[in-house]
């Protein structure tokens, strides 16, 4: 698969003192998704054997992994060959099923409507469409988790449909609330707390994206998918979502 | 019926912070690592109260702690050049001192550096979120409730005093000034910048702006353009140098968002982020190229030279 896309892909490059970078790709794709989530798996089975002490940490996103190692502990040749090896396991697919789990599908709970998504109205009417249909269209598909980073908990999904896709907004909120689930361009997230922000709101999703008493803490990592689903008023409140006061009427 | 007692917070200054080594592991769900700035100050304070060198402590930027203690203990002060008086009478930083129940600490305003750190005996008590203390006001994770100090807070420490107090000799304490060499690992987007573009890069000064903090410093100085203006979000690492669309550099430091889409040119080591840290609006800075050989190079003699001296024993 990578080398259609040439020789040099993936390549391993230096990040800093401590840290490489892999680079998968130049662009974002659902093959590119697939293969950095079988590699961090890879890795992080590495680092309960002997990349131990060795590895500190790790970030993937949407066409790169960051690897963050212990310098007090090994250099950039030794850590580059044990990334080349687990690289070369998954383009001979001698990495099997067992080694890598398959991607989960998270299905999360939304109360799409006027009073929890205050920025339905204008996307729809910016795009010709009924909310109806905006909200119809937002959850008629399985987005990727790309990335999380900005704030703790905080996923990038991709990609939204055309049709919704949307700019952030020209001054974003001070006050965006917990779950807001919201659309910038091509991308979707959930807001996992109370944060500015410039993304339109379309619904709240009252489950926690990041509660430090659960386990795991996140209910997606990056490399899943994530489908929203439509749930009333009362739905919405017996899963515990709450509405922020006067929130719908903000703007 | 228990209550947690340590020191009491007098005046919590302009920026003081709940610090350990700082959080790492948790780069995947956002977190960033928090910590000391001035790791190597962080350190000298910690193994001036004969502390494990992650030892949680306090960060304090420009001055103004005051600290009324609960507890007889040993503490010591590190780093930016801030006065230090125990019941209104000055001392020396870089060496700890005996302190009883009732004693006042009070640090006044830096004039050189900007960030001390202040370690207590045994260090302080205080819940881990995510495998450590460090505070990141950004994130509201770390320290006492995931914010700076505030008047009244209680820093809880055991009552343990050391036996001795140590000095570390004055030919080792590390000078601040305000003109600092940034030796960089270029990396990243570095072939986005052409040659040229590198040479302004490493030959010309830069100003530290008003924008400076723990998540990064903007500088002013020459415009380096790249030939991109964005890039897929990726990971970033302590130290990475953004070249945003206006061509002004930002040193990403401890508080960094994890991940981001602007082009980097290279990464400033660690020893030497320990220096920017310590700057302010106006001083000046130089980006100096190494490789990732040299990079380690000064990273293990630095280490080697903080293991080998010693520190003295003090009345």
């Amino acid at each position: 698969m990578l080398k259609e896309q040439g020789l040099s892909m993936p390549t391993i490059s230096i990040a800093g003192e401590n840290a490489l970078i892999i680079y998968f790709s130049d662009e974002v794709s659902d093959d590119t998704s697939a293969k950095i989530k079988q590699v961090e798996q890879l890795i992080r089975q590495a680092m309960k054997v002997d990349l131990s002490d060795d590895i500190v940490d790790l970030i993937p996103s949407y066409a790169s992994m960051l690897v963050v190692f212990n310098i007090l502990h090994t250099d950039h040749h030794k850590i580059r060959n044990k990334l080349r090896a687990l690289l070369r396991r998954l383009d001979d697919n001698s990495a099997t099923d067992s080694d890598v789990e398959q991607s989960s599908i998270i299905e999360l709970p939304v109360y799409y409507s006027e009073e929890s998504g205050p920025d339905l109205t204008v996307i729809a009417q910016r795009n010709k469409l009924s909310v109806e249909q905006v909200i119809e269209i937002h959850q008629a598909k399985d987005y990727h988790v790309y990335a999380i980073g900005f704030a703790p908990g905080f996923a990038y999904l991709g990609e939204v449909d055309e049709r919704i896709a949307s700019p952030r907004l020209s001054t974003p909120r001070n006050k965006v609330p917990k779950g807001a689930v919201a659309i910038a361009d091509k991308q979707t997230a959930v807001y996992p707390n109370t944060s500015p922000g410039g993304w339109n709101i379309v619904g709240l999703c009252p489950v926690d994206m990041f509660d430090v008493t659960a386990t795991p803490i996140m209910p997606i990592k990056v490399g899943d998918k994530v489908r929203f689903k439509s749930i009333d008023k009362n739905e919405f409140l017996s899963l515990g979502g709450e509405l922020p006061e006067g929130f719908g009427k903000l703007s | 019926m228990s209550f947690s007692t340590g020191f009491l917070v007098k005046e919590p200054g302009m920026l003081s912070l709940i610090q350990d080594a700082g959080r790492f592991g948790s780069f995947n769900i956002g977190l960033t690592n928090g910590g000391p700035i001035d790791l190597q100050a962080f350190q000298w304070a910690n193994r001036l109260c004969a502390n494990e060198l992650n030892a949680t402590a306090i960060e304090i930027s420009i001055g103004g702690l005051a600290l009324i203690a609960q507890v007889d203990t040993t503490i010591a002060v590190t780093g930016a050049n801030m006065s230090l008086s125990i019941n209104h009478t000055n001392k020396d930083l870089w060496r700890s001192y005996a302190i009883k129940a009732g004693d006042l600490i009070e640090l006044g305003f830096a004039s050189e550096g900007i960030r001390s750190y202040l370690a207590v005996a045994g260090g302080f008590t205080i819940k881990e979120s995510f495998g450590s203390t460090a505070t990141v006001c950004r994130e509201g994770v770390g320290g006492l409730v995931g914010d700076k100090l505030k008047k009244d807070n209680i820093l809880p420490c055991a009552s343990q005093r050391r036996k001795t107090n140590l000095v570390l000799p004055e030919q080792f304490r590390p000078r601040y000034c305000n003109d600092v060499v940034l030796r960089t690992v270029p990396s990243y987007q570095q072939k986005n910048f052409s040659s040229f573009q590198q040479r302004l890069f490493y030959s010309s000064d830069y100003t530290v702006s008003k924008s400076f903090d723990r998540m990064g410093y903007r500088l002013t100085g020459k415009k380096i353009t790249g030939d991109i203006e964005g890039i897929l979000s990726e990971g970033i690492c302590q130290g990475a140098i953004q070249i945003p669309a206006d061509g002004q550099p930002i040193v990403l430091l401890n508080d960094r968002q994890t991940i981001g889409g602007y082009p980097k040119i290279g990464a400033v080591i660690s020893i030497d982020i320990a220096k920017l840290g310590q700057l302010k609006q106006g001083d000046k800075v130089r980006f100096e190229p190494i490789s990732m050989e040299q990079a380690h190079n000064c990273f293990h003699l630095d280490l080697s030279y903080f293991n080998r001296k010693k520190l003295n024993v003090c009345d």
